[in-house]
């Protein structure tokens, strides 16, 4: 459905096609950092964190002081020097950002491991309110001016299209992070502790595994990743707002679900696939319907394969 | 002094009390067998000791130390392996991740190689299957990985629950021989099992439980020849 839809269209402006291909990529990668998070935490524990997308926005805000501290200046700075500090940068909120995403779980979810589903649920909802509260409070209800800190050469990709150097370093960054999680999971002595826990609590307890550690641990990395994509969403929009996170965030989970929830790879396929029909529909038909599109898609491959795209990876019990 | 001394105890859960003060012992070398119907609390004075279900009255003691109230994975750590009920082995995992995580509480990186090897020929039906998942594995291989895991952590008690459970007659006999053998390379073993003529047959002593109490203990060959307990459990 979707090659018929398109293929004509890519037929008539094979550029334009190639140049929306490019930005839906760009934006899919950031949803995809977002949704590992979410697949992740919902893997191990089956909570739903909707404080994740606040974190993610938590990320973009804490980046921006470190800026001014930096003395990164839009226009002012330019060369090596300002993507070393700018590493430097997303190394400290990245740090930042897990931490408190760790100190939440500690405060509003473990004390209730045990409790309803549906408590931590609404706690969740709960502190999603309290972090966006405390960015209103903080910077104010309008959209923040992101500095503009990387210069955006067009480089020619094929039949006049291009793609910028800010495209290329999102997509290289979500790129290099997810391979990281993968091996992480995969391979570490930590990861395999999380992969048993979010499999069979119990046994993983009989193996000697710490779980509450295990957990925490998960809520971190989760976080380190949203707030990498904060300070990436910055970078590439030049714009944020204390409210970014509600609607970033629901696509991301969104994405988490379309991918088959707890499943890695499929969260960063589903971030990938709503970032790509986000900008076709923004560019071939009405945004106004491109909400519509992606529900409507979700809805879809959600009747059809339950378990989302790569399945769904969630304790069987 | 007892290798591990279960004083007294008494469990819930939720508001449901399944034991009743069981009191038990095991020494050191020993393979000791409860035996009892379902609902007796077998299962429960297991999930006692590993500290899953802490007792709400009662100690626990092992080598000495008390460890009632301690968390399941830090009794792993001093020594208690627990095979659990239904063998649980992590489905989506491969047969040697399963292996790498019961040598969990170690950090001795070159010696989990040789174990895990070990393993692997003690149960050389997971030998051809090192790489496969674990839940693609039939019912008694997961059962031998269950128990490889287990000793993966180089237990000094291992907690073995139902181990023959669901299993064709050919490969209850294999799990029984090797349960004999774990316990000759030196690893005391408390068994429980519905099987109660298999276990008696390979264990030095004997608890029955009834209704969450220690109704008879005694040697086994003294509980193959009570005729309660012949009656009860061995169907003769």
């Amino acid at each position: 459905m979707l090659v018929v839809l398109l293929a004509p269209k890519a037929a008539s402006d094979l550029s334009l096609f190639v140049q929306i291909l490019v930005i839906g990529i760009a934006n899919g990668a950031i949803y995809a950092l977002i949704a590992l998070g979410y697949t992740m935490v919902y893997g191990i524990i089956e909570l739903i964190n909707f404080a994740h997308g606040d974190v993610f926005t938590l990320g973009a805000f804490l980046s921006l002081p470190l800026l001014g501290a930096f003395g990164l200046t839009e226009g002012k700075s330019s060369g090596v020097s300002v993507y070393l500090a700018l590493i430097l940068i997303a190394a400290i909120v990245m740090l930042l950002t897990g931490t408190i995403n760790v100190v939440i779980e500690r405060v509003a979810y473990r004390p209730l491991r045990n409790a309803p589903r549906l408590a931590p649920l609404i706690t969740a909802v709960g502190m999603s309110f309290i972090l966006e509260g405390i960015m209103y409070f903080w910077r104010g209800a309008s959209p923040i001016h992101y500095p503009d800190l990387i210069p955006n050469p067009r480089i020619p990709l094929l039949a006049g299209a291009t793609i910028g150097l800010k495209d290329i370093i999102v997509i290289v960054v979500a790129i290099v992070l997810v391979i990281l999680l993968t091996v992480f999971i995969n391979g570490s002595k930590l990861g395999k502790a999380m992969r048993a826990t979010a499999q069979d609590r119990e046994a993983a307890q009989l193996m000697g595994i710490d779980i509450n550690r295990t957990i925490a641990a998960t809520f971190f990395i989760g976080a380190v990743l949203a707030g990498a994509g904060g300070v990436i969403f910055g970078l590439y929009f030049n714009s944020v707002r204390f409210d970014l996170g509600f609607g970033v965030g629901l696509f991301a989970f969104t994405a988490a679900v379309f991918g088959g929830i707890g499943n890695i790879q499929g969260a960063a396929l589903g971030g990938l696939a709503i970032g790509l029909v986000q900008a076709f529909s923004n560019a071939y038909y009405q945004s106004a319907l491109t909400d519509v599109w992606i529900f409507a898609i979700l809805i879809l491959v959600l009747v059809f394969r339950p378990t989302g795209l790569l399945g769904m990876q969630v304790p069987e019990r | 002094m007892a290798l591990l001394e279960v004083d007294s105890i008494n469990t819930f859960y939720g508001r449901v009390q399944a034991l009743h003060g069981v009191s038990l012992s095991i020494e050191e070398g020993e393979i000791v067998t409860l035996i009892g119907s379902n609902g007796a609390g077998k299962t429960t004075t297991l999930r006692t000791i590993s500290g899953l279900n802490p007792p709400a009255k009662g100690r626990v003691r092992f080598r000495g130390r008390d460890i009632t109230g301690l968390a399941p994975n830090r009794v792993v750590g001093l020594g208690i392996g627990q095979v659990p009920e239904g063998r649980r082995v992590f489905h989506r995992m491969t047969v040697r991740d399963n292996l790498f995580l019961g040598a969990y509480v170690r950090n001795d990186r070159d010696d989990i190689r040789g174990d895990e090897e070990q393993m692997l020929t003690l149960f050389p039906r997971l030998k051809e299957r090192r790489n496969q998942i674990g839940g693609t594995l039939s019912g008694g291989e997961q059962q031998m990985l269950a128990i490889g895991r287990a000793l993966m952590s180089r237990p000094k008690l291992l907690l073995l629950d139902e181990p023959s459970l669901g299993l064709a007659p050919i490969m209850v006999d294999t799990i029984f021989q090797v349960i004999r053998d774990i316990n000759q390379r030196g690893t005391t073993i408390l068994l429980i099992e519905q099987n109660a003529a298999k276990a008696l047959a390979v264990a030095n002593r004997g608890y029955v439980l009834e209704t969450g109490r220690v109704v008879k203990e005694g040697t086994a060959r003294a509980l193959l020849e009570s005729p309660d307990v012949q009656r009860a459990y061995l169907g003769i």
